[in-house]
Formats: structure tokens, C-alpha cells, sequence
């Protein structure tokens, strides 16, 4: 039961960082139907622009919660910046041209934000500082769950609480719920579909940082290829809870990271991508759109 | 291909014919080097052809062995086994009494088979695949660098006699060198008989984290961790270890003993073991080499320049105390005279393996990899 347990929380804790990026994935796709490929990489670059501030605060002598916020912040502020940047020189110019392009375009900037992070970096791993503190009333169950999973799980609930209420309580919520359902309607009834657009990037650049700290953290390195793999499975979390679905990409995630640790752990971690990658195949061959997916009619 | 190689043949028998002459008429004594001289592995031969070079001249110049001159004889071979046949048919028709070479394991396992029927010892500097030894097919083969199976076995030697571990888990990264490093640990801690390997398992290098894997490794109560891969899963395994509240040892290969894995490990790095290249460069023979080199061509030496110093000099040493080149002779002086060489003081076993060569083990004391005596 213990083993569960154990299992568990490192499945839950795995699943709610594919959670903060998925989300990037999935309201970008929302909005226009784009597989926002780059994404993985403002993860990337967020965890980097912490560990540069984290260590510049450090020499001005903060200490372990201070530099995490601060930390957090800053990068979060960063990525946005990527993420708004991003959509605005390689998506928007391509925002009427066939489907294909946009996805081209994506790829060659996820290539080139690896590539340029390679050269402006390193190319060798680098040492993350562990920001999270150990708290006392988690040593008991440390062997368990740690302080630095538990703020992990924590920040990812209240990001994504805070999420849901932007999208159902706000006006550019409204907004990007109008631009989701029909992008030219939402336009015909005033709304700025271009600032809608900038905003969903910015929104999803700022969870896809706070994962990129909060990851960097938890297991001490980073590199310039972490966003790869991590994008990856993001993305493969988005369609498995129905892609364009907020939601969906969250419980998408959960299942994804529940299947991997519990693969790992029963039968073979050296198997675990083949667990997660099957997941998939058979969750879309039974419901091709996803958990929670709407089929989309065919707009004729 | 085969055309060019037959043709290649014929030719070499026709040398054959005409060359031999010269055997006869020897008051020297000739050394074959072998290994690539030219090609995109020449870096790995030419340090070899230089330090048998150099101990030959100096030999040379305090009288030669036995009164005879030194006389060194390279071979290009080009680590391509097809070419080392040639080369070696080369050298034996040329009379050499012995071979220092050749460099890499396929084309010495290719060459090995002619100078065994010629009766010719051959000392290689850097051939480590196992089998060349342990399959007892090349009585004449002797190396001065420790088999690739070296790592593995003094992983699991540790671990079981010094740690005193008896559950054992064996984790690796699903590489070539990572897994074949663990293959190898758990190949001898089962022989050893002394431990279990409770878990065999590969991890996925750049997975986000290994908790689970590590939850596993606890529930199947291991007291000691081998993991075969490189630093920056070695460090993160650690990291998540710490974190989990595991303390047991950890045991990493070569590929874990760096500044990397201390930069990026941190404090985690504290306590971890790992195996690697015994520390040859403080020996007073080690650093005369190294110093001649430097002086001579006024760089560092490059790979395998002390394995090949060495195999030159145990060569050399054994014609002495043998009185002559005779196969029999040579073999009992090779493995019955311990010899201070560049790579330390060595003799060889029954097999053909150098004693007193290889792998130790280093432990990260106040940030740094100290050698275990």
C-alpha cells in the first residue's frame, strides 16, 4: 500500500508539470488550431532565466523562499515575453496561410530557441539550485512525498484554479471563450482577436515557466534539451485529454504521469515511454477525440 | 573487396620470398609496431609507434639488450581487421621476433591468429575487449590495460567485500557503455556468489525524474546502488535518492568520475563512489616518459602513450632476463618478473592479463574524487 502510495505521489507530481505545459498546448490549439511546437522550449527558458537570477540574487544575499518567488517571477516575465515574441514574428504573418506552414514555422523555432540557448549557454548540463526548502512537518513522510513535490502540487492546483477562474470569471476570458467558438464572429462583435491571441501565448509561456522552475528545483539540472522531451509529452498529455479541451489536458496529464510512475514501479522504468506513448494509441483508438473531447463537426 | 584483398595476399607472398633473407642475418632485435598510423584512428596509434620509438633509442644508446641493437618496425594497419592480417603476414615475413600491437580489439583479434602460428608474442597497449584474453584462443597475446570487464568486476568486488551489500541494485542508462558496465557488474556479483542482484533495470536518460525507479530500488531492499551511465543521470538518480531519505551507496563507472558529475551533483555528490583509471601520473617512471615526450615534441603525449611506453618496456625486459627472443622464454619472464613501467608495476597472469593495472576505486570526500587504497 505504501509502495502505492509512494508510486502515486511521484505519478501526481510528474503529471501536474506535464499539466502546466499541456495547458500552453491545448489553448493555443483552441484558438487556432495550432501545435504550438516552440512551447516546450519557453519551459526550457524559463528554467534557465531562473537559475540566472537565482544566482544573482544569491550573490546579493537572499535566501531559499525570497529567490524562489522572485525567481518564479522574473522567468515567468521572461517567458512571456518568448511566448508573445514568438506568436508575433512566427505565427501571426502565417495566420491565413494553409495549416502546414504555421506548423513548419514552429518547428524551425523550436530548433532554433534550442540551438540558440546551446550557444548562448552551454551545451552541458548545469546544476539547479534546490530553492524549495525542507519543511519539518513533511519529514515523516519525506520517503513519501517531499516538500519540494508538495510545492509542486500545490502551485500547479492554484495555477490552474487561478486559470479557470480567468477563462470563466474575466472579460478576456469571455473573450478567448468568443475567439475559441468562431474567430471571425468573435471579430464581427468587437473583439480584439490579435490581443486575444497574444494573451493566450502569454498565458500559457507564464504556466509553462512556473513548471520550468519548479522542475529545475525539484531535480537539480537542466540543459537546453529539456524542453524537448518534456514538450513531448505535454503534448501527447494535451490529445490524450482532447486537444483544445482545458480540462481534458489537465486530466490528460494525471493519466499520463499515473501510467508512467505506475509502469516504472510495477513492471519497468526502462519501459515507461512505451507504457505512456500506448496509453495513448489505445485511448485514441477508443475515443479518437480525446478524454474529454467534443467530436468536431465538419464545418461545411 | 574480396579481389583487392586476395590480390593484396598474392602480393604479400611474393614479398615473402625475397624478405626473409634479411631475418636470418639479425644481430638486432626487431620490434613490429602495429596499429593506426594513418586514417581517422591514427590518433589512437601514433602515441604508441612514438613511445616505442623513444624507449628504443634510449635502450639503443646505453648498449642496446643482450648487446643487439633495438631496431622498432611499424606496421599501419588502420584499425581495419582485413588491412591487420596484411600487415601482420607483413611483419612476419619480415622476422620480427616480437609485436607491440596491435590497437584496436578487432584488428588485433584479426591479426592475433597469424602470429600465434609463427610463435610471436604480441603486447598490446589498448585492446580491451575481454574475450582476447579469457577465451584462452591466443596463448601470445598480452595487454597493458585492463580489460573492459576490469570496471565491472571491481564495482561488484566493492560492493560486496569492502560495502559488505547483499542485495545489490543495478541500474543503467540502456547504453552501449552503461548497460555494458552493468552487464558486467552483474555478471560478477552473481559469480561472487557473496550478494543478489535484486534488481536489473534501465532508466530513461532525460525522463523528468527517477522517483519511481528509486521507490522500486527501496522496496526491493537493496543496501547498494551500481549504476552504469554517464553524470547527469548519475546526478539526478542521487539527487531523488537524497530526497527519498535513501542512504545507501552508490556506485557509478568512469563516466560518473568527473568534474561534471561534481558540479552538477553538488552536495548530493558527498559519500558517492565511483570506479575509474587507476592514477598512474605521480609514478617516477610515468613522469620521465612524459617528460622525454614533451621535450621531444613539444606537447603532451596522446592516448595510450603510457600503455605502449609500457608494453615496450616489459618486451624489452623479458628478452633481457631471457637471454634471447624464444616464444617459451619470453612467457615465463612475462608472467613470472613483476617490471616498474609507465603504467606501474606489472607481470602478467596465466592469461595474458597485466597485474597491477586497471581500475580503482574513488570516493567524493569534501567535493573531491579521492582514490581508495
Amino acid at each position: 500500500m505504501e509502495y502505492f502510495l509512494e508510486l502515486s505521489s511521484s505519478g501526481l507530481v510528474r503529471g501536474s508539470i506535464y499539466a502546466l505545459i499541456a495547458l500552453g498546448y491545448t489553448m493555443v490549439y483552441g484558438i487556432i488550431q495550432l501545435i504550438n511546437f516552440a512551447h516546450g522550449e519557453i519551459y526550457m527558458i524559463g528554467a534557465f532565466v531562473a537559475l540566472i537570477v537565482s544566482g544573482v540574487l544569491t550573490i546579493y544575499g537572499f535566501s531559499g523562499v525570497s529567490i524562489l518567488i522572485l525567481a518564479a517571477l522574473i522567468a515567468a516575465i521572461y517567458a512571456a515575453a518568448y511566448g508573445y515574441t514568438l506568436e508575433k514574428i512566427a505565427y501571426r504573418p502565417l495566420r491565413n496561410a494553409p495549416r502546414l506552414s504555421p506548423l513548419i514555422s514552429a518547428i524551425g523555432m523550436s530548433l532554433f530557441l534550442q540551438n540558440y540557448v546551446l550557444l548562448a549557454q552551454t551545451p552541458d548540463f548545469l546544476r539547479f539550485p534546490a530553492l524549495i526548502p525542507d519543511f519539518e512537518f513533511m519529514e515523516p513522510i519525506a520517503h513519501i512525498m517531499g516538500s519540494a513535490e508538495l510545492v509542486i502540487l500545490v502551485t500547479s492546483a492554484i495555477s490552474m484554479v487561478g486559470l479557470t477562474v480567468l477563462i470563466k470569471y474575466t472579460r478576456i476570458g469571455k473573450a478567448m471563450r468568443a475567439t475559441q467558438q468562431d474567430m471571425v464572429m468573435a471579430r464581427l462583435v468587437g473583439v480584439n482577436v490579435d490581443n486575444v491571441i497574444s494573451v493566450t501565448f502569454i498565458i500559457g509561456s507564464v504556466l509553462a515557466a512556473i513548471g520550468g522552475v519548479l522542475v529545475g528545483s525539484y531535480i537539480g539540472q537542466i540543459n537546453f534539451y529539456i524542453g524537448f522531451m518534456a514538450g513531448v509529452k505535454a503534448f501527447t498529455a494535451a490529445v490524450l485529454g482532447g486537444i483544445g479541451n482545458v480540462p481534458g489536458a489537465v486530466l490528460g496529464a494525471l493519466v499520463l504521469g499515473l501510467t508512467e510512475a505506475y509502469a516504472a514501479g510495477y513492471i519497468s522504468s526502462a519501459y515507461e515511454d512505451v507504457f505512456a506513448f500506448g496509453v495513448l494509441v489505445l485511448i485514441l483508438i477508443l475515443r479518437p477525440s480525446g478524454l474529454l473531447g467534443k467530436a468536431v463537426k465538419q464545418k461545411v | 573487396m574480396r579481389k583487392t584483398v586476395l590480390k593484396k595476399l598474392i602480393l604479400v607472398a611474393l614479398l615473402s620470398m625475397v624478405v626473409p633473407a634479411t631475418g636470418f642475418a639479425a644481430d638486432t632485435i626487431k620490434v613490429g609496431v602495429a596499429g593506426p598510423h594513418t586514417g581517422d584512428l591514427a590518433p589512437y596509434g601514433i602515441p604508441t609507434k612514438e613511445a616505442a620509438e623513444m624507449v628504443a633509442a634510449q635502450v639503443n644508446a646505453a648498449g642496446g639488450v643482450l648487446g643487439m641493437q633495438v631496431e622498432v618496425m611499424p606496421m599501419d594497419d588502420q584499425c581495419k581487421p582485413e588491412i591487420a592480417t596484411n600487415a601482420a603476414t607483413k611483419l612476419v615475413s619480415q622476422g620480427v621476433d616480437v609485436v607491440i600491437g596491435h590497437v584496436c580489439s578487432g584488428a588485433t583479434k584479426a591479426a592475433l591468429g597469424i602470429y600465434k602460428e609463427a610463435n610471436i608474442i604480441a603486447v598490446s597497449p589498448s585492446a580491451t575487449n575481454p574475450p582476447l584474453t579469457q577465451s584462452g584462443d591466443y596463448p601470445n597475446f598480452y595487454r597493458t590495460i585492463a580489460p573492459d570487464d576490469d570496471q565491472g568486476k571491481l564495482a561488484a568486488e566493492f560492493a560486496t567485500n569492502k560495502l559488505g551489500a547483499k542485495k545489490i541494485a543495478i541500474l543503467h542508462d540502456k547504453g552501449d557503455y552503461g548497460k555494458g558496465f552493468a552487464d558486467f557488474s552483474k555478471h560478477f556479483v552473481e559469480a561472487g556468489g557473496k550478494a543478489e542482484v535484486v534488481l536489473f533495470e534501465g532508466v530513461t536518460p532525460g525522463a523528468m525524474d527517477y522517483s519511481a525507479v528509486i521507490q522500486k530500488v527501496r522496496r526491493e531492499g537493496a543496501d547498494a546502488v551500481i549504476f552504469g551511465g554517464y553524470h547527469p543521470e548519475a546526478s539526478k538518480l542521487i539527487g531523488q535518492m537524497n530526497k527519498k531519505r535513501m542512504k545507501i551507496p552508490f556506485i557509478g563507472p568512469d563516466g560518473v568520475k568527473g568534474d561534471g558529475f561534481l558540479e552538477i551533483a553538488g552536495k548530493d555528490a558527498e559519500g558517492v563512489y565511483a570506479t575509474g583509471p587507476m592514477d598512474v601520473s605521480s609514478l617516477p617512471v610515468n613522469q620521465k616518459a612524459k617528460a622525454d615526450y614533451i621535450e621531444k615534441y613539444g606537447k603532451e603525449p596522446g592516448t595510450f602513450f603510457d600503455q605502449g611506453y609500457a608494453a615496450m618496456q616489459v618486451i624489452l625486459k623479458a628478452i633481457e632476463a631471457s637471454g634471447g627472443t624464444e616464444y617459451a622464454g619470453l612467457e615465463k619472464a612475462l608472467k613470472g618478473n613483476f617490471v616498474d613501467t609507465a603504467v606501474g608495476r606489472i607481470k602478467f597472469d596465466a592469461k595474458g592479463d597485466a597485474e597491477g593495472v586497471g581500475f580503482s576505486v574513488f570516493q567524493v570526500q569534501d567535493g573531491k574524487f579521492v582514490e581508495l587504497k
